[in-house]
């Protein structure tokens, strides 16, 4: 790409990224979650790939840490639902975390983890499947 | 705010047409995004940021990644040779009169019980299940969330979300596989 779009996006990128980590952690609180947060944080990613080509960065490895991830976010998720089994009403995905007060950022017991790892699942999820593409492209020519 | 959504959709439905009449398949793409971001606008009219931000974000992802497929692939549409085979049949015969009679018969059903069912719904706008008003009531008292979308996507349909979850990790592995099988060879 030419110098304006890498210019542009150097600076767009860490904003576009701190934006995804904002909606994802305030998910509780106002619109957005972890499903919008992580697709911000991919599309930040993809932006990047897009710009800067696909020779810079080691892509290879960056797909198989992505997809190392994605795995640890699902394990993450089903793990946290699963301790409800065992703590409080015994009941599958229980709150057992204290609520606290309503329109705190620290408040509604487990709901900010899950939309934590939720984020990571999507984010990781949407960067490897842009990846493969990629990466199916270089292998091919 | 129903002109304005008639509006908006009528936009969405001729982006839609001419995505299926283009000769070239990234103008086609690019008229899919119509209907994408018309479907953002709707969203945020509708009172439904969450949405919104999910459907414009998916978006402009999707149509990158579609825009990519298009530019490897040919342009073109392929030209498949349509031979249709009637010229030894007569055309009134009992096959085409039965297919017809079904389509008629299955049309005058489905608008005479849609004009049953019009006279017994609510409004456009208000929601007619019982169960909505007790979630809007006490999901936030119940979950502590502020965010009533979160509250229920996590607590009350925390299944829902597992399975949303699930579904996209095999999407992923399923793409994997798909495209190293075509890598090696």
């Amino acid at each position: 790409m030419t110098i304006i779009v890498k210019t542009v996006t150097k600076i767009i990128v860490g904003v576009t990224f701190l934006y995804g980590i904002y909606i994802i952690s305030h998910g509780h609180l106002t619109p957005g979650g972890g499903f919008a947060g992580g697709a911000i944080i991919a599309g930040a990613f993809i932006l990047l790939v897009l710009a800067f080509g696909s020779d810079v960065l080691k892509l290879k490895a960056r797909e198989e840490g992505s997809s190392t991830f994605e795995s640890l976010a699902i394990l993450g998720f089903l793990l946290l639902s699963i301790i409800g089994l065992f703590i409080g009403a015994k009941v599958f995905f229980y709150n057992y975390l204290p609520k606290g007060t309503v329109g705190e950022l620290i408040s509604a017991g487990v709901i900010p983890l899950y939309n934590i790892v939720v984020g990571i699942e999507v984010a990781a999820a949407l960067i490897t499947i842009f990846l493969a593409l990629v990466i199916y492209k270089e292998e091919e020519s | 705010m129903e002109t304005t959504l008639s509006i908006i959709i009528g936009f969405m439905i001729i982006g839609g047409l001419f995505a299926l009449n283009a000769k070239d398949l990234l103008s086609a793409v690019i008229s899919c995004g119509v209907v994408g971001y018309g479907l953002v606008i709707c969203f945020l009219l509708l009172k439904a940021p969450d949405l919104a931000i999910v459907q414009i974000v998916v978006e402009t992802v999707t149509l990158i990644i579609m825009i990519a497929v298009v530019l490897n692939s040919s342009r073109e549409e392929l030209k498949e040779k349509i031979s249709l085979k009637l010229e030894g049949i007569s055309y009134i015969n009992t096959r085409y009169a039965a297919n017809i009679a079904v389509v008629v018969v299955f049309t005058l059903l489905l608008l005479f019980f849609f004009g049953e069912s019009i006279d017994i719904l609510t409004p456009f706008g208000e929601h007619t299940t019982r169960m909505s008003t007790a979630y809007i009531e006490n999901a936030a008292n119940q979950t502590g969330s502020a965010n009533l979308v979160t509250g229920v996507v996590f607590d009350f349909r925390g299944y829902d979300t597992l399975g949303e979850v699930t579904i996209l990790f095999t999407a992923v592995i399923g793409i994997l596989t798909i495209l190293r099988i075509k890598g090696r060879k």
